[in-house]
């Protein structure tokens, strides 16, 4: 369980501090942030909004929380991840979860063996005092930091 | 005992549901096969299940099924994963 996020994310794949006025733009966002990263081509962000359009705002997943996607295609060149956090979170016309404040771009050439990746991931969203501060971060650099060394967290707390 | 998580693509928020039940599963010391799957299967793979976990916009696309179709509104939320699951099991 001991993978670190930040060695799945490029820094070139994070955004903080994003303005958007709609989803479309928060998801186009994200698909920018995989394609700067390497991931993924241009087409998968079309993909991944034509999923929400086709099958509605399930990839709300928790609160607040998106998790943009779509399926393994010819637009994925390696399994990755991007990450936007918003100043002012946006509606997705999710019943329970919305608004949306943090954007996760998620990509995959298949549909295992990115399993580790995954665990990181879960790992980081489901410790609810780091995903705060890594929300709070100023700079792509800060959400790295923070994910390598979530001990940041209690230096920070004290000081 | 089978269990399948449902997403729209069967790579992203299954696979973290999937994670999530089986921790929740290990907590209650139920043995069951927890598999992550995309829409395009799940009705297929939902004949042989007893539980198919989603959310709530995909539990309609899999309509009428045989095993028992759970919406999980927080995919993180370990409480309600136990909660739904445990009377689910009733």
């Amino acid at each position: 369980m001991a993978v670190n996020l930040a060695a799945e994310l490029d820094e070139a794949s994070i955004r903080t501090h994003a303005t958007v006025t709609d989803w479309q733009a928060a998801i186009t966002l994200a698909g920018d942030a995989l394609v700067a990263g390497g991931v993924t081509t241009d087409e998968y962000t079309n993909e991944m909004i034509a999923a929400v359009e086709k099958l509605g705002p399930y990839i709300v997943i928790a609160p607040g929380l998106a998790i943009a996607h779509s399926r393994p295609s010819p637009a994925v060149l390696r399994a990755g991840l991007s990450w936007v956090s918003l100043d002012e979170p946006v509606r997705f016309g999710h019943k329970k979860n919305d608004p949306v404040s943090l954007v996760i771009g998620l990509a995959a050439p298949d549909h295992e063996g990115h399993l580790e990746m995954m665990q990181a991931l879960a790992g980081v969203l489901m410790n609810a005092e780091l995903l705060a501060a890594l929300q709070a971060a100023d700079s792509p650099a800060q959400v790295l930091a923070l994910m390598s060394n979530p001990e940041l967290l209690t230096g920070k707390a004290h000081s | 005992m089978k269990i399948i998580a449902v997403c729209g693509m069967g790579i992203g928020t299954s696979v973290l549901l999937k994670m999530n039940t089986e921790k929740v599963l290990r907590t209650l010391g139920i043995d069951a096969d927890v598999e992550a799957a995309d829409i395009g299967v799940a009705r297929g793979m939902a004949r042989d299940a007893e539980i198919v976990l989603t959310s709530e916009e995909l539990a309609e696309e899999i309509g009428d099924v045989d095993a028992q179709v759970i919406v999980i509104d927080n995919f993180f939320d370990l409480e309600e994963i136990t909660e739904k699951l445990t009377s689910a099991l009733e």
